[in-house]
């Protein structure tokens, strides 16, 4: 722990990092004065441990549509997400939750045929612009998927490391010492380093699922995003496992904000902060976490969360 | 579970009847005798391979070239050396020609090409490549490389021969193993920023090593073991030959114009080459399997 707390970036220099350096025509870097990321960074800075943490950005979609070929699977979606908060996502299966989670890091556009209309802004930064590199927004916006998925034929460190490894510009961009750090304080952040540190060097798919997991988001944490987006975390795992990674999820929004889709309704009164529904690729209501539980506005929410369907 | 006191209708449910058990029996009895023809020819061949091969191997059937003196006694024959060092000269050009193009096709066909048209065309002509008797590609360098050229025989030409037939080998069983990967592990190193070629360097090709060395071992067996495109791409000579730009002795090649001699010495001489290329693949399955069982654990 460091006792005054590591240095905080400027809210400013974000999205000059995210865009492109050969861009000629690059937009001007949004208004300053930006004040998205403050309103936990005192709190954050109190309870990030040994990590440089920065704190989360805020993410906004603004009338985001998403296709597969020509069928529509989320279907104009306004929505905020708040720095360092948790929102959780619910809706019945094929709703579009996972789609609409995935055009926020632009991962809908690896699906041969897929695209999406409409913006994603991180901070004041429009991901979707043309200016703007695919690679920089992925390491600003971590994801963690359903299934544990460690690279199998790298040990836990390189596991962890390969964040840093594989998005890095040129070779020994990070020396070994500073790489060690990172991936220790990863780990930490994880809550892994305790059942691991004797064993960096053996394969990360000997884990164990929820230790696995754990060690995908320490993969994500590595890079040092602002926002981390969870495709339904838990479902692979037992409920040991599934309570470690909600603890967890708790400590990381002082760093990160937190996009979490599951389908377990009592996992998103657990988590978040605020609660997503989502009906047939639209945004049925979104509002804080006891509201939407307890005296939602739509009467689908009530049926929905009460059980009589999905 | 049993149940004490089952009464016999109860039992007859559960009993296995006789046609079944009949069935059962044919089938297994049709099984194993498949199995049992299909290991005669391969056991017959490793044993002839021995009997008549392992009789002709000595110190210098290993260290001294064929004497192209076939008529006198048997000592003045000699051995296989240039035979042997050009079968490894040609292979190993051809390999460091077709494995690396043979992988980069199959990478492109899994990761970018996909379903597409091209992707689809490139998948065709690759299958029909695969059924193209060797021969043909050893007549089609012969055309375009020395006929088209004017020029003769040279150990390139047979290399160049040899890769394209395993180039569709590599390709497919590449792609094969390339389509195994499971796409969550792509997803999750894109989604950690890695650019695409990164994500394939680090990630996938090294999950698929072990996979694709089947294949490209598979390759270098079958081009190990061609006669028909060397005849007259890379013709025969008695000589060890370190320059792939001249006339390069080879395995097959040597058997080939070995065993059509009449003299017994000579004949022998096929077996012991024989045995010595199958003995080499043996060799270089088992050296790549342990390289690729260590790369795995580290």
């Amino acid at each position: 722990m460091t006792p005054d707390g590591p240095p905080l970036r400027t809210t400013e220099m974000e999205p000059e990092e995210l865009l492109k350096r050969d861009v000629a025509a690059s937009p001007a870097p949004p208004a300053t004065g930006s004040t998205a990321a403050s309103p936990d960074a005192d709190s954050a800075v109190g309870k990030a441990q040994d990590l440089d943490a920065t704190p989360g950005l805020s993410v906004r979609l603004e009338q985001l549509r998403a296709f597969y070929g020509d069928a529509e699977a989320v279907k104009g979606v306004d929505l905020e997400f708040r720095a360092n908060e948790v929102t959780a996502i619910i809706g019945p299966s094929g709703c579009g939750k996972s789609t609409m989670v995935r055009c926020i890091n632009r991962m809908h556009e690896e699906i041969p045929g897929a695209r999406a209309e409409g913006s994603v802004l991180l901070d004041e930064l429009d991901v979707y612009a043309s200016s703007v590199d695919v690679v920089a927004v992925r390491r600003a916006i971590g994801m963690v998927f359903q299934k544990p998925n460690p690279f199998p034929t790298m040990s836990i460190f390189d596991n962890v490391a390969s964040g840093l490894r594989l998005s890095s510009r040129r070779r020994g961009e990070h020396s070994k010492a500073a790489m060690r750090a990172k991936v220790e304080s990863a780990l930490r952040g994880a809550g892994l380093w305790e059942e691991v540190s004797e064993r960096l060097t053996e394969p990360g798919a000997g884990l164990s699922g929820g230790q696995q997991q754990r060690l995908c988001i320490a993969r994500s944490l590595a890079v040092d995003p602002e926002v981390i987006l969870m495709d339904e975390p838990c479902s692979a795992l037992d409920p040991t496992a599934t309570l470690k990674i909600e603890e967890l999820i708790e400590e990381l929004k002082t760093r990160v904000t937190i996009v979490i889709v599951t389908h377990n309704m009592q996992q998103a009164a657990r988590v978040a902060d605020r609660t997503a529904f989502m009906l047939d690729g639209q945004m049925v209501e979104v509002g804080p976490t006891q509201e939407i539980f307890t005296k939602p506005s739509d009467p689908r929410t009530e049926e929905y969360v009460t059980g009589k369907f999905g | 579970m049993s149940v004490p006191g089952a009464s016999a209708p109860q039992l007859a449910r559960f009993a296995v009847s006789p046609a079944r058990r009949r069935t059962d029996r044919i089938a297994r009895g049709a099984i194993l005798t498949a199995t049992v023809v299909a290991l005669i020819p391969l056991v017959l061949i490793v044993y002839y391979l021995l009997r008549k091969g392992l009789g002709s191997w000595s110190g210098s059937f290993f260290s001294t070239n064929p004497t192209g003196n076939t008529f006198f006694k048997s000592s003045s024959i000699g051995g296989i050396k240039s035979a042997i060092l050009g079968t490894v000269e040609i292979v190993a050009l051809a390999s460091a020609i077709s494995i690396p193009t043979g992988i980069g096709v199959a990478v492109w066909l899994v990761e970018y090409g996909r379903d597409g048209r091209l992707a689809s065309t490139v998948r065709f002509f690759v299958d029909v490549l695969t059924g193209v008797p060797s021969i043909v590609f050893g007549l089609f360098i012969y055309i375009v490389l020395i006929v088209g050229t004017g020029s003769t025989y040279a150990g390139y030409k047979g290399a160049l021969a040899l890769s394209l037939l395993m180039l569709p080998v590599v390709i497919r069983s590449a792609e094969v193993i390339l389509l195994l990967i499971p796409g969550a592990l792509r997803e999750s190193a894109l989604a950690l920023g890695a650019p695409r070629w990164r994500v394939i360097f680090s990630i996938v090709l090294p999950t698929a090593l072990p996979g694709m060395l089947t294949g490209v071992l598979l390759a270098i067996a079958r081009a190990a073991g061609e006669t028909a495109p060397l005849l007259f791409t890379a013709g025969a000579t008695l000589k060890t030959n370190f320059n792939l730009g001249q006339f390069t002795n080879s395995l097959p090649v040597q058997i080939y114009s070995d065993v059509t001699s009449p003299t017994t010495a000579v004949v022998n001489r096929a077996w012991g080459a024989a045995l010595t290329l199958v003995t080499m693949i043996l060799l270089l399955n088992l050296v790549a399997r342990l390289v690729s069982r260590r790369s795995r654990l580290a």
